[in-house]
């Protein structure tokens, strides 16, 4: 063995997780086309369902009130899902994991700049989402135990949102190819899942099929966030189910970790 | 094998049972490596020992199995048989330190960024233990100027350059460089070899594969011919192929004709051509087999 004593020490895992930290948020915000397909879509959406769609769904409530969570849930999807799929089978493709995974860089490291950029664009949407709600809206905000329920549904959607993107990005041959499926079948999603629509007008065969996904059970805990309990009632099970959202969000958690582990890889298949 | 019969003064490296130890002292040492993909062998039996402190250049056709041999060596590829250590640590099983000691230049570049070149230096230098100073590596490689334009509107010869200074900036001790010049334009290539013998005057040792094999000629201490999976020489690129000893070729103007001859004795035969002329002798010119000419015989493509 050769000694290695007097080699300088590697540096250290927190100052690798800044710097990573750091790349992937200027590698997001500074793409125009990220920050417009997945910060401004939710914000038009917003506006033009607002000023189209503002009537009563009963009870005073408007239904901009109602879309507001099912915006902000499609705004999570599109943070972490969306963006994930798409952003690391690009980074595949182009030789930037390759290229990363041939330096000491702890391959953690990565994950961790990864989790910082959803985290980081999931706050700037939701904060810019409820601003304009309630500015231009007359949206009300949560109140009391509402903000923790807002905090655990969005935290527990975003981790198994990610997780699968991440898989989703190995599943893609390439980063336009993951782009051209996630995105319509995303927004086959939110229609089916009841972000556009309320639920209640949904087929129900379709409510099925949604219910198997994520987006479903985010967009429904953030209803019982932003609605008056009295429209409980219309929900599905005329109830807002918080347990079975955390059961079902955990559950893809656990899932996502699964098959994003198994599946990820570091070069193209060649 | 056919081939070095053509080859008098080749030196094929033995590939029996009496295939030496590995090369505790060399950068790189690999012995008997194989490597498949499905029924097609890339790599099939490959020798080869790289001195710490050379620049050894890896030639061969497309298909040869020079990338694979290369990326097995910086721990992408597994292998299906053989010893290989690099730096004294299997490539296999390479931990962080030992790849903090490689610099390596894709083929494939380093991947477009919205970040500028100074930014990606900066990370990338964040993973290493004793990193350059970024700025001074952008000096280094030409691309001071750039240093507040992003990585994604580089033009392809400054893309490249700026791979190479990602390659150095964790201050290798061996670097590993996949065709780095492609797509250069005369003067790039020659900046770009300036900085390759300034970093070898710094202690770096250096894998280079090329199509070009005038940069294997101005750059390498050795190189190396691989065709079929198979190390064919290792030589200093004088005395490739038994180029030093090989017939000169002396070429001038007779009677209106281009005529030629070979001669081993080449001083001898234009001593007696200038006695049949009264002044210069027409379009004189005296031509050893290029590293090219002695490549293409080698890899046993029609010259």
């Amino acid at each position: 063995m050769t000694t290695t004593t007097e080699r300088p020490v590697l540096p250290s895992l927190a100052s690798v997780y800044r710097s990573r930290a750091g790349v992937e948020l200027k590698e997001f915000f500074r793409q125009r086309e990220s920050v417009v397909f997945t910060l401004m879509l939710p914000v038009l959406l917003l506006v033009v369902f607002g000023a189209v769609l503002n009537y009563d769904i009963g009870f005073g409530v408007t239904f901009t009130q109602y879309f507001m969570a099912g915006i902000i849930a499609a705004g999570i999807l599109g943070a972490s899902l969306q963006n994930m799929a798409i952003s690391i089978a690009t980074e595949r493709s182009d030789g930037t994991l390759k290229s990363l995974a041939g330096t000491p860089m702890p391959k953690s490291a990565y994950f961790l700049g990864k989790v910082v950029q959803v985290l980081a664009v999931t706050v700037v949407i939701i904060a810019v989402l409820l601003f304009i709600g309630v500015v231009f809206y007359g949206v009300h905000l949560p109140t009391g135990g509402e903000w923790f329920t807002f905090a655990w549904v969005s935290l527990l959607g975003a981790t198994a949102c990610t997780l699968l993107g991440i898989t989703l990005s190995s599943v893609a041959k390439n980063g336009r190819s993951a782009s051209a499926t996630v995105t319509p079948v995303a927004l086959l999603l939110q229609f089916m899942s009841g972000v556009f629509l309320q639920l209640s007008s949904v087929p129900v065969w379709m409510q099925t099929v949604a219910s198997i996904f994520p987006l479903k059970w985010m967009a429904q805990g953030l209803r019982a966030v932003f609605l008056p309990q009295a429209l409980a009632a219309k929900e599905p099970a005329h109830s807002w189910e918080l347990g079975r959202v955390a059961l079902v969000l955990g559950i893809w958690c656990i899932v996502g970790l699964v098959l994003c582990v198994r599946t990820f890889r570091w070069q193209d298949r060649s | 094998m056919q081939k070095d019969s053509l080859l008098p003064t080749t030196r094929t490296l033995a590939a029996g049972p009496e295939r030496e130890p590995l090369d505790p002292a060399a950068a790189i040492s690999i012995r008997g490596l194989v490597k498949r993909y499905g029924d097609f062998t890339a790599v099939d039996g490959l020798d080869l020992d790289i001195r710490r402190g050379e620049i050894f250049a890896l030639l061969g056709p497309n298909g040869a199995g020079k990338t694979t041999t290369v990326e097995i060596c910086e721990g992408y590829r597994s292998r299906d048989g053989g010893e290989v250590r690099v730096l004294g640590a299997d490539p296999a099983h390479g931990d962080r330190r030992w790849k903090a000691q490689l610099g390596i230049v894709l083929q494939s570049g380093a991947g477009f960024s919205q970040l500028t070149c100074r930014e990606m230096l900066q990370a990338q230098a964040s993973y290493y233990p004793d990193p350059r100073d970024p700025d001074e590596v952008l000096e280094l490689v030409g691309l001071t100027e750039k240093a507040r334009v992003r990585g994604r509107t580089l033009s392809g010869g400054q893309r490249r350059r700026l791979d190479v200074a990602l390659g150095i900036v964790g201050r290798p001790t061996l670097l590993f460089l996949d065709e780095p010049t492609t797509g250069f334009d005369p003067e790039a290539r020659r900046q770009f070899w300036s900085l390759i013998r300034s970093l070898r005057d710094l202690g770096t040792t250096m894998l280079l594969t090329t199509h070009y094999l005038d940069e294997a000629e101005a750059l390498a201490d050795r190189v190396g011919v691989i065709a079929h999976g198979r190390l064919m020489e290792v030589a200093v690129p004088a005395v490739l192929g038994g180029r030093e000893t090989a017939p000169a070729v002396v070429s001038w103007t007779e009677d209106g004709a281009r005529r030629s001859e070979a001669t081993a004795t080449p001083t001898a035969f234009v001593r007696d051509l200038a006695a049949r002329f009264p002044g210069e002798v027409p379009d004189l010119a005296v031509a050893r087999p290029t590293l090219e000419d002695v490549y293409l015989r080698m890899i046993g493509e029609p010259a």
